[in-house]
């Protein structure tokens, strides 16, 4: 009796319990993977089945019965277009807004009251930015005029990445040790040279990989994009362009997703393919990259 | 931070210097101020426009649930209804779910490899685009769960929530495509907070013979609860905002229904469908109804900010 109790007793309550809730557990986490598992091989195999060189090159028909949809060349390049406009307005924006947070503020009320408004900006509703910029620049026509156009859809996109590139900056900033701003101030280099020359040049892997990351997920948002940048089926040719309505992948997913026809549902599908994978694999590398980099450093 | 600052106001420095450092010093400053300037911004606008149909409807807009641009008439109760409704159910699936994905990840149950895994998979959904689960919530889940839902409604028909035939598109399918879209964002963040409890409370409660998911539900899970919660609130704002999957699916009607199985409505889905196409006193009506998710959404997220700094580890 007295030995017993030194060996693993299967039977006692407190380990058939424990082996209860690992099972719950393990259970969990095979939930949790499933999703991603499920979607990411529909749209392999749903949108890979439709990856034609047409589908880069060609105009989508309007939708109807005709079985042609034609392809998703002015989606793609709008998406491209859009989230380089966004990237315009938020990337200088929110990398000189991190520097201030991050080199000149002392913690105080200031700097911890923008640090707060990031926070809540970032959890704005996607749909808000939209509404704001329908109210401010769609429906007042100010710019030049147009009403739906490419560039507000870039504003309302750049809104939601803004929180993503100062918070990256900031942190990627605050990371960069004291000892060579020391160094720098000591070669005779002053405040602004040192953050141009020396923090900002050290701190810009991290940065980059949180700016990517950040471009990446507004490239997939939809949301502030239909009633703003809205849809079209025409190339995008020339400058003017961008003060018309633009298309995107995101918003021809959500518009052919709700068609009745099939041949419009397979042109979601693709777009799907071609928005996921691009996603996934910045995703991913930079995944690679960050771990990398945390390796090296350790060295 | 101060020491560094001190230093550099230590130098004697030129004219022409001292000015760029100082145009450089408020340029960043004015581009800091800038997301207080378009926080503001966002709240006075969706104010402003809203306040047509503010001062038309009072607060009657979020209790009465009668909407039609024909007559005129406006209230958002059953979008409000559903918003709530959806958001939380969704949390209340979510949190066992994500708390257990968390607890697989920052356990030793099996090799750092496959948690690894596991915890790159489910970070890698939080980057599908929302536009993206919606087709796939039309095109496969909506047929998978078809079955189940007839069997829902035939067996527990006498519950308020499954009284309906179920629709094409209803509530529930809202849902679960919530639940997928919030899972990466409960479990990584519960994932961290577990991962911040000290080492030495878990031995300590091991020395003293209990076993380890005694531990974990007596130690463990407490310690991180603040981090938990925050991370939970956060998906809570994130779930009523969300708008393109929700919008796919959930089937877009304002008739107001206790039962799950039919078409429901959220505030970001009837912005979705109807601001394109609205003029006159709906656009200022939509705005109102803006206004409010804004709120609630605010309101949720200032909540989760303030949880985490009262709250956060003191070890």
């Amino acid at each position: 009796m007295i030995m017993n109790s030194l060996y693993y007793q299967k039977k006692l309550s407190r380990n058939v319990g424990d082996k209860f809730f690992t099972s719950l557990s393990v259970f969990c986490a095979l939930i949790a993977i499933l999703p991603l598992i499920f979607v990411v091989t529909y749209i392999l195999i749903k949108g890979g089945a439709q990856i034609t060189p047409e589908l880069f090159t060609l105009e989508p028909n309007p939708p109807g019965d005709d079985l042609d949809a034609g392809g998703i060349n002015p989606a793609l390049i709008g998406t491209l277009v859009i989230t380089t406009i966004a990237s315009i307005i938020s990337i200088p924006v929110g990398v000189g807004g991190g520097i201030y947070l991050a080199e000149y503020s002392n913690g105080g009320s200031f700097s911890k009251f923008i640090r707060f408004g990031v926070n809540v900006l970032a959890g704005v509703p996607s749909i808000i930015a939209g509404v704001f910029i329908y109210a401010l620049i769609v429906s007042t026509k100010i710019l030049f005029g147009s009403m739906y156009s490419g560039l507000a859809g870039g504003m309302a996109l750049s809104i939601l990445m803004l929180p993503t590139v100062i918070k990256t900056t900031d942190e990627g900033l605050k990371l960069v040790p004291n000892e060579l701003r020391y160094a720098s101030l000591g070669i005779g280099a002053s405040m602004y040279t040192t953050i141009l020359k020396i923090t900002l040049p050290t701190a810009f892997r991290s940065i980059a990989t949180g700016v990517v990351l950040g471009i990446a997920r507004a490239a997939g948002e939809t949301a502030p994009l239909i009633f703003t940048a809205l849809f079209s089926y025409y190339y995008i040719v020339g400058f003017e362009d961008l003060f018309y309505e633009m298309g995107s992948l995101a918003v021809l997913i959500y518009n052919f997703a709700l068609e009745p026809y099939d041949a419009q549902n397979k042109l979601a599908w693709a777009a799907s393919f071609i928005l996921v994978i691009s996603i996934l694999t910045v995703n991913i590398f930079s995944r690679i990259l960050a771990a990398f980099t945390e390796k090296t450093k350790r060295v | 931070m101060e020491e560094k600052l001190t230093l550099f106001k230590n130098r004697k420095r030129f004219g022409i210097e001292k000015n760029i450092d100082l145009i450089f010093k408020n340029t960043t400053l004015a581009l800091s101020s800038l997301v207080a300037i378009v926080l503001f911004g966002i709240i006075l606008v969706v104010f402003f426009q809203s306040f047509e149909s503010f001062s038309r409807y009072g607060l009657n807009f979020l209790v009465t649930s009668e909407w039609n641009p024909v007559k005129d008439e406006y209230g958002a109760f059953t979008a409000i209804y559903g918003t709530l409704v959806t958001s939380l159910l969704s949390l209340l699936i979510t949190i066992p779910l994500g708390v257990g994905t968390a607890i697989f990840i920052t356990e030793d149950f099996v090799p750092k490899f496959f948690r690894e895994i596991v915890g790159s998979f489910v970070e890698l959904l939080a980057a599908i685009p929302s536009v993206v689960l919606g087709l796939w919530a039309i095109f496969v889940m909506e047929p998978f769960f078809r079955e189940f839902f007839v069997f829902l409604h035939k067996f527990f028909g006498w519950l308020p929530l499954f009284s309906s035939e179920p629709a094409g598109r209803n509530s529930l399918l809202a849902i679960i495509i919530l639940v997928v879209m919030l899972l990466p964002i409960v479990t990584s963040i519960a994932r961290d907070s577990l991962n911040q409890v000290p080492k030495k409370l878990r031995n300590a409660s091991y020395g003293i013979g209990a076993s380890r998911w005694k531990t974990i539900f007596s130690v463990i899970l407490p310690a991180a609860l603040s981090g938990i919660m925050a991370g939970v609130l956060l998906a809570l704002g994130r779930a009523m905002g969300e708008t393109m999957a929700v919008t796919m699916i959930i089937g877009n009607s304002n008739a107001f229904s206790w039962s799950l199985l039919s078409p429901g409505y959220t505030i970001s889905s009837m912005l979705a469908n109807q601001f394109g196409e609205a003029d006159g006193s709906q656009v200022s009506s939509l705005f109102y109804a803006a206004f409010v998710l804004m709120i609630l959404s605010l309101v949720v997220n200032i909540f989760a900010q303030w949880l985490v700094k009262k709250f956060s580890l003191k070890y």
